[in-house]
Protein backbone atom coordinates (compact mmCIF):
# COMPACT_ATOMS: atom_id res chain seq x y z
CA UNK A 1 0.00 0.00 0.00
CA UNK A 2 1.22 3.42 -1.06
CA UNK A 3 1.25 6.43 0.99
CA UNK A 4 0.13 9.26 -0.38
CA UNK A 5 1.08 12.72 1.13
CA UNK A 6 -0.76 16.36 -0.74
CA UNK A 7 0.64 19.16 0.37
CA UNK A 8 -1.17 21.85 0.09
CA UNK A 9 -2.98 25.20 2.44
CA UNK A 10 -6.54 24.26 0.97
CA UNK A 11 -6.57 26.39 -2.20
CA UNK A 12 -8.65 25.11 -5.25
CA UNK A 13 -5.66 23.44 -6.65
CA UNK A 14 -4.92 21.16 -3.63
CA UNK A 15 -8.03 20.22 -4.31
CA UNK A 16 -8.00 19.53 -7.51
CA UNK A 17 -4.57 17.52 -7.05
CA UNK A 18 -6.16 15.60 -4.12
CA UNK A 19 -8.91 14.61 -6.77
CA UNK A 20 -6.47 13.93 -9.82
CA UNK A 21 -4.28 11.46 -7.48
CA UNK A 22 -7.30 9.50 -6.34
CA UNK A 23 -8.78 9.30 -9.73
CA UNK A 24 -4.80 7.81 -11.36
CA UNK A 25 -5.05 5.48 -7.95
CA UNK A 26 -8.67 4.16 -8.94
CA UNK A 27 -7.53 3.58 -12.77
CA UNK A 28 -4.54 1.59 -12.03
CA UNK A 29 -6.31 -0.17 -9.79
CA UNK A 30 -3.46 0.58 -6.84
CA UNK A 31 -4.64 0.36 -3.05
CA UNK A 32 -3.49 3.56 -1.68
CA UNK A 33 -4.28 5.89 1.55
CA UNK A 34 -4.36 9.94 0.47
CA UNK A 35 -3.55 12.24 3.38
CA UNK A 36 -3.81 15.82 3.05
CA UNK A 37 -1.39 18.13 4.81
CA UNK A 38 -2.47 21.64 5.22
CA UNK A 39 -0.38 22.46 7.84
CA UNK A 40 2.58 25.25 6.95
CA UNK A 41 5.10 23.86 8.67
CA UNK A 42 4.60 20.36 8.34
CA UNK A 43 4.74 21.07 4.32
CA UNK A 44 7.46 23.39 4.96
CA UNK A 45 9.39 20.35 6.52
CA UNK A 46 9.31 18.07 3.06
CA UNK A 47 11.48 21.31 1.51
CA UNK A 48 8.59 22.36 -1.27
CA UNK A 49 8.40 26.15 -2.12
CA UNK A 50 5.63 25.91 -4.08
CA UNK A 51 1.96 24.39 -3.81
CA UNK A 52 0.26 21.44 -4.49
CA UNK A 53 3.20 19.22 -3.69
CA UNK A 54 2.88 15.29 -3.86
CA UNK A 55 4.59 13.17 -1.67
CA UNK A 56 4.41 9.19 -2.08
CA UNK A 57 6.06 6.98 0.46
CA UNK A 58 7.85 9.87 2.05
CA UNK A 59 9.63 11.54 -1.40
CA UNK A 60 8.84 14.26 -2.75
CA UNK A 61 8.07 13.99 -6.47
CA UNK A 62 6.06 16.95 -7.69
CA UNK A 63 5.96 21.00 -6.26
CA UNK A 64 4.21 23.28 -8.02
CA UNK A 65 0.90 23.50 -10.24
CA UNK A 66 -1.39 20.82 -11.09
CA UNK A 67 0.71 17.27 -12.05
CA UNK A 68 0.28 16.02 -15.50
CA UNK A 69 -1.46 12.92 -15.61
CA UNK A 70 1.07 10.68 -17.47
CA UNK A 71 3.31 11.91 -14.76
CA UNK A 72 1.14 11.07 -12.07
CA UNK A 73 0.96 7.81 -13.34
CA UNK A 74 4.25 7.19 -13.30
CA UNK A 75 5.12 8.18 -10.38
CA UNK A 76 2.26 6.07 -9.01
CA UNK A 77 3.78 2.89 -10.93
CA UNK A 78 7.46 3.46 -9.66
CA UNK B 1 -6.65 10.13 -46.06
CA UNK B 2 -4.64 10.02 -43.25
CA UNK B 3 -4.14 13.29 -41.96
CA UNK B 4 -7.82 13.26 -41.16
CA UNK B 5 -7.59 10.27 -39.16
CA UNK B 6 -5.38 12.92 -36.61
CA UNK B 7 -7.10 14.08 -33.84
CA UNK B 8 -7.05 17.48 -32.29
CA UNK B 9 -5.13 15.32 -29.06
CA UNK B 10 -2.74 13.61 -31.37
CA UNK B 11 -2.19 17.35 -33.28
CA UNK B 12 -1.42 19.19 -29.81
CA UNK B 13 1.81 16.80 -29.25
CA UNK B 14 3.42 17.60 -32.85
CA UNK B 15 5.68 20.07 -32.58
CA UNK B 16 6.08 21.26 -36.00
CA UNK B 17 1.84 22.04 -35.71
CA UNK B 18 2.22 24.16 -32.89
CA UNK B 19 4.96 26.49 -34.29
CA UNK B 20 2.63 26.47 -37.48
CA UNK B 21 -0.63 27.51 -35.30
CA UNK B 22 1.37 29.84 -33.06
CA UNK B 23 2.34 31.88 -36.44
CA UNK B 24 -0.78 32.05 -37.59
CA UNK B 25 -2.41 33.31 -34.81
CA UNK B 26 0.14 35.97 -34.57
CA UNK B 27 -0.94 37.07 -38.11
CA UNK B 28 -4.47 36.79 -37.61
CA UNK B 29 -3.91 38.93 -33.97
CA UNK B 30 -2.33 41.74 -35.59
CA UNK B 31 -4.63 42.17 -38.23
CA UNK B 32 -7.48 41.57 -36.01
CA UNK B 33 -5.70 44.36 -33.55
CA UNK B 34 -5.62 47.00 -36.67
CA UNK B 35 -8.84 46.92 -37.02
CA UNK B 36 -10.22 47.61 -33.46
CA UNK B 37 -10.52 51.26 -33.78
CA UNK B 38 -12.53 51.65 -36.76
CA UNK B 39 -14.71 48.79 -35.63
CA UNK B 40 -15.73 50.45 -32.37
CA UNK B 41 -16.10 53.68 -34.62
CA UNK B 42 -18.03 51.98 -36.57
CA UNK B 43 -20.18 50.18 -33.80
CA UNK B 44 -21.01 53.08 -31.90
CA UNK B 45 -22.40 54.90 -35.51
CA UNK B 46 -24.49 52.23 -35.90
CA UNK B 47 -26.39 53.18 -32.25
CA UNK B 48 -28.68 56.10 -32.33
CA UNK B 49 -26.15 57.54 -29.52
CA UNK B 50 -25.39 61.32 -30.80
CA UNK B 51 -21.77 61.47 -32.35
CA UNK B 52 -19.53 63.75 -29.95
CA UNK B 53 -21.53 63.07 -26.97
CA UNK B 54 -19.59 62.05 -23.43
CA UNK B 55 -22.03 58.95 -24.23
CA UNK B 56 -20.57 58.55 -27.41
CA UNK B 57 -16.73 59.20 -26.19
CA UNK B 58 -17.56 56.34 -23.69
CA UNK B 59 -19.04 53.98 -25.71
CA UNK B 60 -16.40 53.87 -27.93
CA UNK B 61 -13.54 54.20 -25.65
CA UNK B 62 -15.40 51.36 -24.53
CA UNK B 63 -16.00 49.14 -27.45
CA UNK B 64 -12.64 49.91 -28.20
CA UNK B 65 -10.48 48.86 -25.16
CA UNK B 66 -12.16 45.88 -24.52
CA UNK B 67 -11.27 44.01 -27.28
CA UNK B 68 -7.82 45.44 -27.16
CA UNK B 69 -6.94 44.76 -23.74
CA UNK B 70 -8.22 41.22 -23.84
CA UNK B 71 -6.08 40.49 -26.98
CA UNK B 72 -3.09 42.13 -25.67
CA UNK B 73 -3.41 40.80 -21.81
CA UNK B 74 -3.62 36.47 -24.01
CA UNK B 75 -0.37 37.82 -26.15
CA UNK B 76 1.17 38.82 -23.06
CA UNK B 77 0.72 35.96 -20.65
CA UNK B 78 0.66 33.84 -23.20
CA UNK B 79 4.57 34.69 -24.01
CA UNK B 80 5.32 34.97 -20.12
CA UNK B 81 3.53 31.42 -19.50
CA UNK B 82 6.53 30.16 -22.04
CA UNK B 83 9.29 31.76 -20.27
CA UNK B 84 8.27 31.19 -16.85
CA UNK B 85 8.74 27.26 -17.49
CA UNK B 86 12.78 27.87 -18.03
CA UNK B 87 12.45 28.71 -13.90
CA UNK B 88 10.68 27.20 -10.99
CA UNK B 89 10.80 28.76 -7.67
CA UNK B 90 13.02 25.63 -6.15
CA UNK B 91 15.44 26.97 -8.44
CA UNK B 92 15.20 30.01 -7.95
CA UNK B 93 15.72 29.44 -3.98
CA UNK B 94 18.73 27.36 -4.87
CA UNK B 95 20.00 30.50 -6.68
CA UNK B 96 19.49 32.81 -3.94
CA UNK B 97 20.27 30.87 -1.02
CA UNK B 98 23.20 31.78 1.19
CA UNK B 99 23.17 34.81 -1.21
CA UNK B 100 25.05 37.96 0.29
CA UNK B 101 22.47 41.15 1.14
CA UNK B 102 22.54 43.41 -1.81
CA UNK B 103 23.66 40.90 -4.77
CA UNK B 104 20.96 38.73 -2.96
CA UNK B 105 18.18 41.55 -3.33
CA UNK B 106 18.84 42.74 -7.01
CA UNK B 107 19.16 38.74 -8.24
CA UNK B 108 15.87 38.14 -6.01
CA UNK B 109 13.95 40.97 -7.31
CA UNK B 110 14.91 40.14 -11.11
CA UNK B 111 13.73 36.45 -10.40
CA UNK B 112 10.52 37.48 -8.81
CA UNK B 113 9.86 38.88 -12.50
CA UNK B 114 10.49 35.27 -14.05
CA UNK B 115 9.64 33.01 -11.49
CA UNK B 116 5.94 30.86 -11.37
CA UNK B 117 4.56 32.58 -7.93
CA UNK B 118 0.62 31.95 -7.32
CA UNK B 119 -0.15 34.34 -4.06
CA UNK B 120 -1.59 30.81 -2.73
CA UNK B 121 1.80 29.83 -2.72
CA UNK B 122 3.41 32.84 -0.43
CA UNK B 123 3.53 31.21 2.87
CA UNK B 124 5.44 28.16 1.93
CA UNK B 125 7.44 29.96 -0.34
CA UNK B 126 8.43 32.39 2.09
CA UNK B 127 8.86 29.55 4.67
CA UNK B 128 10.95 27.36 2.29
CA UNK B 129 13.15 30.88 1.69
CA UNK B 130 13.74 31.51 4.64
CA UNK B 131 14.35 28.23 6.11
CA UNK B 132 16.63 27.45 3.55
CA UNK B 133 19.13 30.04 4.29
CA UNK B 134 18.25 33.18 2.43
CA UNK B 135 18.32 35.96 4.00
CA UNK B 136 15.10 37.63 5.08
CA UNK B 137 15.53 41.13 3.24
CA UNK B 138 16.74 39.13 0.13
CA UNK B 139 12.77 37.18 0.39
CA UNK B 140 11.45 40.34 0.92
CA UNK B 141 12.99 41.92 -2.44
CA UNK B 142 11.11 38.70 -4.15
CA UNK B 143 7.74 38.84 -2.39
CA UNK B 144 7.65 42.93 -3.18
CA UNK B 145 8.95 42.41 -7.01
CA UNK B 146 6.62 38.92 -7.45
CA UNK B 147 3.25 40.81 -7.56
CA UNK B 148 3.95 44.30 -8.14
CA UNK B 149 6.45 44.11 -11.57
CA UNK B 150 4.43 41.12 -12.77
CA UNK B 151 3.63 40.24 -16.62
CA UNK B 152 0.16 41.74 -16.54
CA UNK B 153 0.71 45.15 -15.47
CA UNK B 154 4.22 45.49 -17.74
CA UNK B 155 2.62 44.11 -21.22
CA UNK B 156 -0.77 46.40 -20.74
CA UNK B 157 1.16 49.44 -19.29
CA UNK B 158 3.06 49.18 -22.47
CA UNK B 159 0.38 48.73 -24.63
CA UNK B 160 -1.84 51.38 -23.33
CA UNK B 161 0.07 54.17 -22.10
CA UNK B 162 3.35 53.83 -23.93
CA UNK B 163 6.66 51.76 -23.62
CA UNK B 164 7.96 54.94 -21.82
CA UNK B 165 6.16 54.86 -19.19
CA UNK B 166 6.28 50.69 -19.14
CA UNK B 167 9.80 50.44 -18.73
CA UNK B 168 10.28 53.47 -16.29
CA UNK B 169 7.72 51.35 -14.03
CA UNK B 170 9.61 48.12 -14.94
CA UNK B 171 12.89 50.19 -13.41
CA UNK B 172 10.88 51.91 -10.22
CA UNK B 173 9.44 48.63 -8.93
CA UNK B 174 12.42 46.74 -9.31
CA UNK B 175 14.17 49.40 -7.32
CA UNK B 176 11.84 49.51 -4.89
CA UNK B 177 11.53 45.76 -4.58
CA UNK B 178 15.52 46.22 -3.84
CA UNK B 179 15.73 49.10 -2.05
CA UNK B 180 12.90 47.73 0.50
CA UNK B 181 14.11 44.24 0.87
CA UNK B 182 17.98 45.64 1.67
CA UNK B 183 16.41 47.50 4.28
CA UNK B 184 14.50 44.98 5.93
CA UNK B 185 17.63 43.19 5.63
CA UNK B 186 19.67 45.66 7.46
CA UNK B 187 17.27 46.67 10.16
CA UNK B 188 17.37 42.47 11.42
CA UNK B 189 14.15 41.93 12.38
CA UNK B 190 14.24 37.85 12.67
CA UNK B 191 13.20 37.39 15.37
CA UNK B 192 9.99 39.02 14.30
CA UNK B 193 9.21 36.47 12.82
CA UNK B 194 6.16 33.97 13.59
CA UNK B 195 8.07 31.60 16.34
CA UNK B 196 7.54 28.15 14.19
CA UNK B 197 9.09 29.82 10.80
CA UNK B 198 12.63 29.99 13.00
CA UNK B 199 12.13 26.60 14.45
CA UNK B 200 11.50 24.65 10.88
CA UNK B 201 14.58 23.13 9.28
CA UNK B 202 13.53 22.40 5.13
CA UNK B 203 14.26 18.80 4.45
CA UNK B 204 16.49 18.34 1.28
CA UNK B 205 14.47 17.76 -1.68
CA UNK B 206 15.74 16.76 -4.97
CA UNK B 207 12.97 16.75 -7.38
CA UNK B 208 13.75 14.72 -10.89
CA UNK B 209 14.22 17.45 -13.34
CA UNK B 210 11.87 16.65 -15.86
CA UNK B 211 12.97 17.38 -19.41
CA UNK B 212 10.43 19.62 -20.85
CA UNK B 213 10.14 20.05 -25.09
CA UNK B 214 8.21 22.83 -26.79
CA UNK B 215 5.70 21.46 -27.07
CA UNK B 216 5.10 21.26 -23.29
CA UNK B 217 6.34 24.64 -23.11
CA UNK B 218 3.34 26.18 -25.19
CA UNK B 219 1.22 23.80 -23.59
CA UNK B 220 2.24 26.08 -19.93
CA UNK B 221 1.65 29.04 -22.13
CA UNK B 222 -1.73 28.27 -23.04
CA UNK B 223 -2.46 26.60 -19.45
CA UNK B 224 -1.00 30.45 -18.39
CA UNK B 225 -3.88 32.48 -20.92
CA UNK B 226 -6.92 29.59 -19.55
CA UNK B 227 -6.24 30.20 -16.07
CA UNK B 228 -5.50 34.09 -15.94
CA UNK B 229 -7.24 35.47 -18.76
CA UNK B 230 -10.41 33.53 -17.26
CA UNK B 231 -10.09 34.84 -13.48
CA UNK B 232 -9.38 38.37 -14.85
CA UNK B 233 -11.69 39.33 -17.75
CA UNK B 234 -14.60 40.60 -15.58
CA UNK B 235 -12.14 43.01 -13.52
CA UNK B 236 -10.90 44.28 -16.60
CA UNK B 237 -14.11 44.73 -17.59
CA UNK B 238 -15.19 46.56 -14.71
CA UNK B 239 -12.14 48.19 -14.59
CA UNK B 240 -12.73 49.24 -18.75
CA UNK B 241 -16.22 50.64 -17.34
CA UNK B 242 -14.62 52.82 -14.85
CA UNK B 243 -12.34 53.88 -17.44
CA UNK B 244 -15.02 54.48 -19.62
CA UNK B 245 -17.03 57.03 -17.71
CA UNK B 246 -13.98 58.57 -16.22
CA UNK B 247 -13.14 59.11 -20.47
CA UNK B 248 -16.61 60.40 -21.12
CA UNK B 249 -17.66 62.21 -18.29
CA UNK B 250 -15.21 63.60 -15.72
CA UNK B 251 -13.65 66.96 -16.76
CA UNK B 252 -10.06 67.40 -17.32
CA UNK B 253 -9.84 70.38 -15.10
CA UNK B 254 -11.11 68.19 -12.02
CA UNK B 255 -8.48 66.04 -12.17
CA UNK B 256 -5.66 67.88 -13.27
CA UNK B 257 -7.01 70.33 -10.30
CA UNK B 258 -6.96 67.18 -7.72
CA UNK B 259 -4.39 65.02 -8.91
CA UNK B 260 -2.13 67.31 -10.63
CA UNK B 261 1.74 67.41 -10.08
CA UNK B 262 1.48 70.58 -7.73
CA UNK B 263 -0.61 69.26 -5.28
CA UNK B 264 2.15 67.77 -2.88
CA UNK B 265 -0.33 65.85 -1.23
CA UNK B 266 -1.51 63.95 -4.16
CA UNK B 267 0.83 61.31 -4.05
CA UNK B 268 0.33 60.04 -0.45
CA UNK B 269 -3.14 60.26 -0.75
CA UNK B 270 -3.01 58.05 -4.00
CA UNK B 271 -0.78 55.66 -1.48
CA UNK B 272 -3.30 55.52 1.03
CA UNK B 273 -6.51 55.51 -1.10
CA UNK B 274 -4.38 52.01 -2.57
CA UNK B 275 -4.42 49.81 0.29
CA UNK B 276 -7.55 48.82 1.17
CA UNK B 277 -8.83 48.44 -2.97
CA UNK B 278 -7.33 44.89 -3.96
CA UNK B 279 -7.47 44.70 -7.52
CA UNK B 280 -5.05 43.02 -9.65
CA UNK B 281 -3.04 45.17 -12.32
CA UNK B 282 -5.23 43.82 -15.15
CA UNK B 283 -8.01 45.31 -13.61
CA UNK B 284 -6.70 48.81 -12.76
CA UNK B 285 -4.65 49.36 -15.63
CA UNK B 286 -7.87 50.63 -17.95
CA UNK B 287 -8.38 53.43 -15.19
CA UNK B 288 -5.17 54.30 -14.96
CA UNK B 289 -4.93 55.17 -18.53
CA UNK B 290 -7.95 57.34 -18.85
CA UNK B 291 -6.94 59.35 -15.40
CA UNK B 292 -3.45 60.33 -17.47
CA UNK B 293 -5.50 61.00 -20.34
CA UNK B 294 -7.57 63.71 -17.68
CA UNK B 295 -4.48 65.22 -16.79
CA UNK B 296 -3.26 63.34 -13.53
CA UNK B 297 0.24 63.61 -13.07
CA UNK B 298 2.19 60.31 -13.76
CA UNK B 299 3.83 59.60 -10.33
CA UNK B 300 0.87 60.02 -8.50
CA UNK B 301 -0.80 57.02 -11.01
CA UNK B 302 1.38 55.00 -10.51
CA UNK B 303 2.16 55.20 -6.70
CA UNK B 304 -1.77 54.21 -6.66
CA UNK B 305 -0.95 51.57 -8.90
CA UNK B 306 1.89 50.35 -7.02
CA UNK B 307 -0.22 50.56 -3.73
CA UNK B 308 -3.34 48.60 -4.85
CA UNK B 309 -0.41 45.73 -6.35
CA UNK B 310 1.85 45.72 -3.73
CA UNK B 311 0.23 46.83 -0.46
CA UNK B 312 -3.24 44.80 0.00
CA UNK B 313 -4.99 44.21 2.89
CA UNK B 314 -5.83 40.17 1.43
CA UNK B 315 -1.55 39.81 1.46
CA UNK B 316 -1.28 40.94 5.26
CA UNK B 317 -3.88 38.58 6.30
CA UNK B 318 -1.85 36.00 4.40
CA UNK B 319 1.41 36.89 5.28
CA UNK B 320 0.16 37.61 9.36
CA UNK B 321 0.59 33.87 9.61
CA UNK B 322 4.36 33.98 8.76
CA UNK B 323 5.23 37.78 10.47
CA UNK B 324 3.96 39.28 13.66
CA UNK B 325 2.05 42.51 13.40
CA UNK B 326 5.52 44.45 13.85
CA UNK B 327 7.49 43.32 10.75
CA UNK B 328 3.91 43.63 8.69
CA UNK B 329 4.26 47.36 9.64
CA UNK B 330 7.49 47.63 8.81
CA UNK B 331 6.86 46.11 5.67
CA UNK B 332 4.14 48.45 4.96
CA UNK B 333 5.99 51.28 6.38
CA UNK B 334 9.17 50.70 4.05
CA UNK B 335 7.85 49.68 0.58
CA UNK B 336 5.14 52.97 1.48
CA UNK B 337 7.82 55.14 1.75
CA UNK B 338 9.93 53.92 -1.49
CA UNK B 339 6.58 53.86 -3.22
CA UNK B 340 5.96 57.57 -1.89
CA UNK B 341 9.35 58.66 -3.46
CA UNK B 342 8.52 56.94 -6.59
CA UNK B 343 5.19 59.21 -6.67
CA UNK B 344 7.52 62.40 -6.19
CA UNK B 345 10.51 61.55 -8.10
CA UNK B 346 8.04 61.02 -10.95
CA UNK B 347 6.13 63.95 -10.41
CA UNK B 348 9.56 65.67 -10.81
CA UNK B 349 10.40 64.24 -13.95
CA UNK B 350 7.17 64.13 -16.17
CA UNK B 351 6.25 67.68 -15.57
Amino acid sequence: MKDIKVLGPGCKRCQTTEDMVKAAAGELGLDVSVEKVTDYAEIAKYGIVSTPGIVIDGKVVHAGGLPKEDDLKRWLNA
Amino acid sequence: MNTHALSLKDMRKSQAIWFAGIAAALVLWFALYRQLLPSAQWLVAQTPIKPGSHLASSVEFFFYDTPKVLMLLTLVVFAMGVVRTFFSPEHTRALLAGKREGLGNIAAAHLGIVTPFCSCSAVPLFVGFVSAGVPLGVTFSFLIAAPMVNEVALGLLFALVGWQVALTYLAFGLGLAIVAGWVIGRLHLEGWLEPWVREVRAGETELEDIHMSWVDRFEAGWDAVKEIVGKVWYWIIAGIAAGAFIHGYVPAELLSHIMGADRWWSVPAAILLGIPMYSNAAGIIPVIEALLGKGTALGTVLAFMMSVIALSFPEMIILRKVLSLKLIAVFIAVVGCGILAVGYLFNALFS
